[in-house]
């Protein structure tokens, strides 16, 4: 039994390194969770351009966070895309990425989304605004943001959008208080957790990003999505190693990604293209009152004032959950 | 009496030859899998110092309601799990074989699927009609599934091993089946019962992968350690998540040391 076992294995991993051997380099992609899909096949698109001949790849998806840990940590990489710019700032201050990383006409950004809110087919509560997640008995679901740096994006678009419905920045913080302290009912800790966690129908409304709603309901799931008319574009910068050994391929792939075939590819999947002839070409609402991240302070500011585990606005409103 | 083997006392002489060389590599492989990396964590937070993340209430909160449900745990274990074993060593029923594999399931199940399980099974839409998830219930239910293991096991080959003859002669002189249990099986049993709930115990405390979906990580209500010891790290402070591991840890030794004190006892006043 044992014997017929190995000679599988052989046989299963024989051609597997034979068609391993073929490609002359193999580019190692780290990446977030969620542009698996929109890879898988991006990849075998740029195998067959002329940059890509012969380039191989292997791939690692996981938390944003986590990710950029691992690659601190001496995970080889030679190029990565994360969620959110602090996880490659994290990078940069590891000498693992150039300083300049963000210095092109897309400034570092490869894909962008918004923050939307996910609410059950028909969408009983009639949820459309910020405001309207605070009238009674509507209960939210969000990711921690201490656990989850992509759900850092959703406690700055409700902050952004509480801002924008002309509060000043105390009366926004008190919204935050009170959105985390009376309706926010399970903060799940990734993302994915709390899709699931709202697809097993707790909550009302699922703050996430378009893009992860636009996946789920390719997949089947019996929800729908408001974008808000304020809310945030969120940003998932990319960035080749200043580590790689292989610069050119790796920076031929990033190239590649910018082309309208990469990016439509992406878009298929949920993204916001950031190529404007591709942008044409899907229907994506504009929300009215869009802002970035630079509206709300920039993440340097933004993760200090917000997210420090310690002291920071997010610490407080946790802390005053337990009374 | 086989129950009895594990009151065989130690040898207090340095032991020669092969016996030796077994207790070099036990130590060797202990200080290799387990000491280093706990001594590698401790340092972790020696070396930064920040007891901060220790103090704060809602770690304070998070590591008090782990120890206390992975106690309510244990205990509930002792007495379900030592049932479980009787029954599937004293009973015969169709299916025995069966339900004494199924024992094991929860091991092999990966965490994280065990709680999508148990979502669906105790979650808003329950089959079942019972809407326990992302309260304290949750918890408990994902550490019972995942601890169910630990005492059955532990127990169970002690029972098979059991002399029915001393419960028979304690029946003959007229105990009743109570007073049998009591006197004659429990004190033969009760070390591996603690065994077990040693066990439970500490998978419980340092459980994440079933709990983390069940329990909606809301902090100060259902936010376990293991959860906030991640918001440690994924917020850039992983010498606060060790300090929290830390003091989970001291806590665990205290508990399983207790246990074990305890085990120590009932040997000794059984021999």
């Amino acid at each position: 039994m044992r014997r017929i076992s190995i000679v599988v294995l052989l046989v299963l991993a024989v051609p597997a390194l034979a068609a391993g051997s073929t490609k002359d380099v193999k580019l190692a992609l780290v990446a977030y969770s969620t542009p698996k899909d929109a890879y898988t096949k991006i990849i075998p698109a740029f195998e067959k351009t002329a940059a890509g001949r012969g380039v191989g790849f292997s791939q690692s998806y996981g938390a944003s966070g986590e990710q950029a840990r691992a690659v601190v940590q001496g995970l080889p990489a030679d190029v990565i895309e994360l969620s959110l710019a602090p996880d490659v700032t994290t990078l940069v201050q590891s000498h693992l990425v150039s300083p300049s990383w963000d210095k092109n006409a897309y400034h570092g950004i490869v894909t962008r989304s918004v923050v939307v809110f996910v609410v059950r087919s028909g969408n009983t509560k009639h949820v459309r605004t910020w405001n309207d997640l605070l009238r009674p008995g509507v209960q939210v679901v969000t990711p921690n943001p201490f656990t989850s740096g992509g759900a850092r994006w959703n406690v700055m678009a409700a902050y952004g959008g509480a801002l924008r419905a002309g509060k000043t920045p105390k009366q926004a913080i008190a919204y935050l208080t009170e959105l985390f302290k009376k309706h926010v009912v399970a903060q799940p800790s990734s993302a994915r957790e709390a899709l699931q966690t709202f697809l097993s129908g707790k909550g009302d409304v699922l703050l996430s990003y378009e893009n992860e709603a636009i996946l789920a309901k390719n997949k089947g799931q019996s929800i729908n999505w408001v974008a808000p008319k304020a809310t945030i574009l969120i940003e998932n910068p990319i960035a080749v190693t200043s580590t790689t050994k292989h610069a050119p391929q790796a920076k031929a792939f990033v190239k590649f990604l910018y082309t309208a075939q990469a990016q439509s590819l992406f878009a298929e999947t949920g993204y916001r293209p950031v190529l404007k002839s591709v942008q044409k070409k899907f229907h994506f609402t504009s929300p009215k009152q869009l802002f970035t991240i630079g509206y709300v302070g920039g993440w340097t500011k933004v993760q200090k004032k917000f997210f420090d585990p310690n002291s920071s606005v997010m610490a407080t409103i946790e802390r005053s959950l337990g009374g | 009496m086989a129950a009895r083997a594990e009151a065989l006392p130690l040898p207090r002489s340095w032991p020669s030859g092969g016996a030796a060389l077994a207790v070099a590599f036990s130590t060797a492989y202990l200080s290799l899998i387990v000491l280093l990396p706990i001594a590698a964590l401790v340092w972790a937070t020696h070396a930064h110092a920040s007891w901060q993340a220790v103090s704060s209430p809602q770690a304070v909160a998070a590591l008090k309601l782990t120890v206390l449900v992975s106690l309510g745990v244990a205990v509930f274990q002792a007495i379900a799990g030592t049932a479980v074993a009787w029954t599937l060593v004293r009973d015969s029923f169709p299916g025995q074989s069966v339900v004494n594999a199924l024992i094991d399931l929860p091991f092999a199940l990966p965490t994280i699927v065990t709680s999508l399980t148990l979502l669906a099974l105790y979650g808003p839409r329950s089959p079942v009609g019972v809407d326990a998830a992302f309260t304290r219930w949750a918890i408990l239910l994902a550490l019972l599934f995942v601890t169910l293991p630990f005492v059955v096991r532990t127990v169970q080959p002690v029972l098979v091993e059991l002399d029915r003859e001393m419960e028979d002669a304690a029946a003959s002189l007229g105990a009743s089946t109570f007073a049998i249990f009591r006197r004659v099986v429990l004190p033969n049993i009760v070390p591996a019962i603690l065994s077990g709930v040693a066990l439970a115990f500490a998978r419980a405390v340092g459980e994440f992968g079933s709990v983390v979906l069940v329990s909606g990580n809301v902090p100060f209500r259902t936010e376990v350690a293991s959860v906030y010891i991640l918001g440690r790290i994924e917020s850039g402070d992983p010498a606060g998540a060790a300090a929290v591991s830390v003091v989970l840890l001291g806590i665990a030794l205290v508990v399983l040391l207790g246990i074990g004190a305890i085990r120590r006892r009932a040997t000794r006043h059984d021999g």
